[in-house]
């Protein structure tokens, strides 16, 4: 059974149909590598995958459980354990990077001072950030506040992790180091979909990719099964012959 | 006449989306305002914001105020050999009507103003869909503080009007009408009733609804961009100064009826 399943997921803005009927699977330890044009609807999905939008139809699972059907308060538990990383980082511009990193903590955990301290530093190493503890978001440059975003949303050790374009518009080594990132916690047994233009990167880190297309996933399968098939949707896609 | 019941009737169709919008926020507000956990130290930080972006916009004011209506009626009266009365009606009007009328409206510009574009943009940043991804409330985060805070705030601000237009009222009294400053400081005291207090703090407490709740929804209703932003600004404003006056007549005859019951 798969960590995350969305069976005939639909969903409209007034009368524009965005989906209509994805259905795909990612299983416990799997990194699945969600691709498709601009507008395709790939951050909708993502947001609705942490209850940040509802679908009009079809079912959500997440670890067994059916977060289509959730209300705002009943979703709490499963948003400790799903972590959502923004395709712009989504900071809290009226605190430091300390204060947003220390957020999700002081939050759900009843963690002392100094533990939550340390877990911050650590954190911040890891994404190559020392040293911007006490600077607000509005003085870090794009690339800073994603890796800020991506640092809040690692807090928590979440089961679940659902990146939005985590390298767009990042250096080639920060590039790497969050590739490098997210193939350590995939080891760890993190489920996690990627979402991003990057193909380089989803085929370093991803097992499988799933192609969204009008409103459907228009061709999924393992890197392995795609090499195979040159005539295949996804290799047109990535060669910019369909979208 | 088609063309003229169109926007009427999309006008209305708005009006009831909006009171819809608002009562939906409300209820939200009232439900999670008895459930945990509860930001003490936000609200704190949010009364601080809403007094200090307020009181020097209160004190001017509060001061022009009391020393344009002692001075108007006073010579307005003067001429029936009615300065006398001066103290006594300044006192009244300033309790009851324009102490909470002017003070709300100036928090309104200020503050509902700041609340508005604040979460806009918080909404545009996402920050507003960050607080949900990270198990938070907005509402018990954002919403609540700052409703709270204005409910707390708006009737000090209003003492602190009343003072003020009281002081100024009786500065022009004593230097432009030449009444005995002693004379006017006992006419005071005589005409402020227990009623007249309690019915101005009364509609305060009310004017900081009609002024945090527009503000909230618009500013978590922005959708595209920051354009949107300044829009969602004006909009608190305008409605929260339409409802505190026009609410004000209602308010005002409804506390007329308790008072005569009790
Ligand atoms: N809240 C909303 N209201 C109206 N339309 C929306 C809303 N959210 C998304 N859409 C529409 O849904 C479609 C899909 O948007 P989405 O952000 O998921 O695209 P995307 O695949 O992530 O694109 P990109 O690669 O550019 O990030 C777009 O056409 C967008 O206009
Ligand atoms: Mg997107």
């Amino acid at each position: 059974m798969g960590m995350i399943e969305v069976v005939d997921f639909k969903k409209s803005f007034g009368a524009k149909v965005v989906h209509n009927g994805v259905t795909f699977y990612v299983k416990k330890g799997e990194c699945l590598g969600l691709i498709g044009g601009s507008g395709a609807g790939k951050s909708v999905i993502l947001r609705s995958l942490i209850g940040l939008e509802k679908p009009d139809e079809g079912r959500i699972i997440i670890d067994g459980e059916n977060i289509a059907a959730m209300r705002e308060n009943e979703l709490v538990g499963v948003r400790k354990k799903v972590a959502y990383v923004f395709q712009g980082g989504a900071l809290f511009d009226s605190m430091t990077v300390y204060e947003n990193l220390a957020y999700p903590l002081r939050e759900h955990t009843r963690m002392e001072e100094t533990a939550i301290k340390n877990r911050i530093l650590e954190q911040l190493a890891e994404f190559g950030l020392q040293g911007s503890e006490s600077l607000y978001p509005g003085n870090l440059s794009g690339g800073m506040q994603k890796r800020v975003g991506l640092a809040r949303a690692m807090m928590m050790n979440p089961e679940i992790v659902l990146y939005d374009e985590p390298t767009a518009g990042l250096d080639p080594y920060n590039t790497k180091v969050i590739q490098e990132h997210i193939l350590n916690l995939k080891n760890r047994g993190v489920t996690s979909i990627l979402v991003t233009h990057d193909m380089p990167t989803a085929f370093a880190v991803c097992d499988k990719l799933a192609f969204l297309l009008k409103g459907r996933i228009g061709a999924q399968g393992t890197l392995e099964e795609l090499k195979k098939d040159p005539q295949g949707l996804i290799t047109k896609f990535i060669n910019g012959e369909a979208s | 006449m088609a063309s003229m019941i169109l926007p009427l009737s999309a006008m209305f169709s708005d009006l009831v989306h909006l009171a819809g919008g608002m009562g939906i926020l409300s209820g939200r507000i009232l439900r999670d305002l008895f459930r945990g956990p509860f930001y003490f130290r936000l609200l704190m930080e949010q009364i601080a914001v809403v007094g200090m972006k307020s009181l020097p916009l209160i004190l001017i004011t509060a001061g022009s105020i009391g020393m344009v209506m002692s001075l108007q009626f006073g010579l307005g009266l003067e001429k029936f050999g009615g300065k006398l009365y001066v103290p006594k009606l300044v006192t009244a009007t300033v309790l009851r009507e324009l102490g909470p009328v002017f003070t709300s409206l100036m928090v309104a510009a200020r503050v509902g103003a700041g609340i508005a574009s604040e979460i806009g943009s918080m909404v545009v940043t996402q920050q507003i869909d960050a607080i949900r991804a990270l198990g938070t409330s907005p509402i018990k985060k954002i919403v609540i503080p700052r409703v709270l805070a204005c409910l707390i705030t708006l009737p000090l601000l209003v003492a602190v009007t009343n003072i003020v237009a009281t002081l100024g009222g009786l500065v022009v009294g004593v230097t432009e009408l030449r009444l005995d400053a002693n004379f006017y400081y006992l006419k005071v005291l005589g005409t402020a009733g227990l009623p007249d207090y309690f019915s101005g703090i009364a509609k305060s407490v009310f004017f900081a609804l009609f002024i945090s709740i527009p503000a909230c929804y618009y500013g978590l209703n922005v959708k595209n961009g920051t354009r949107e932003v300044g829009l969602a600004t004006t909009k608190a404003v305008v409605s929260a100064s339409i409802l505190i006056l026009v609410g004000d007549f209602f308010l005002t005859k409804l506390l007329w009826m308790i008072e005569k019951w009790a």
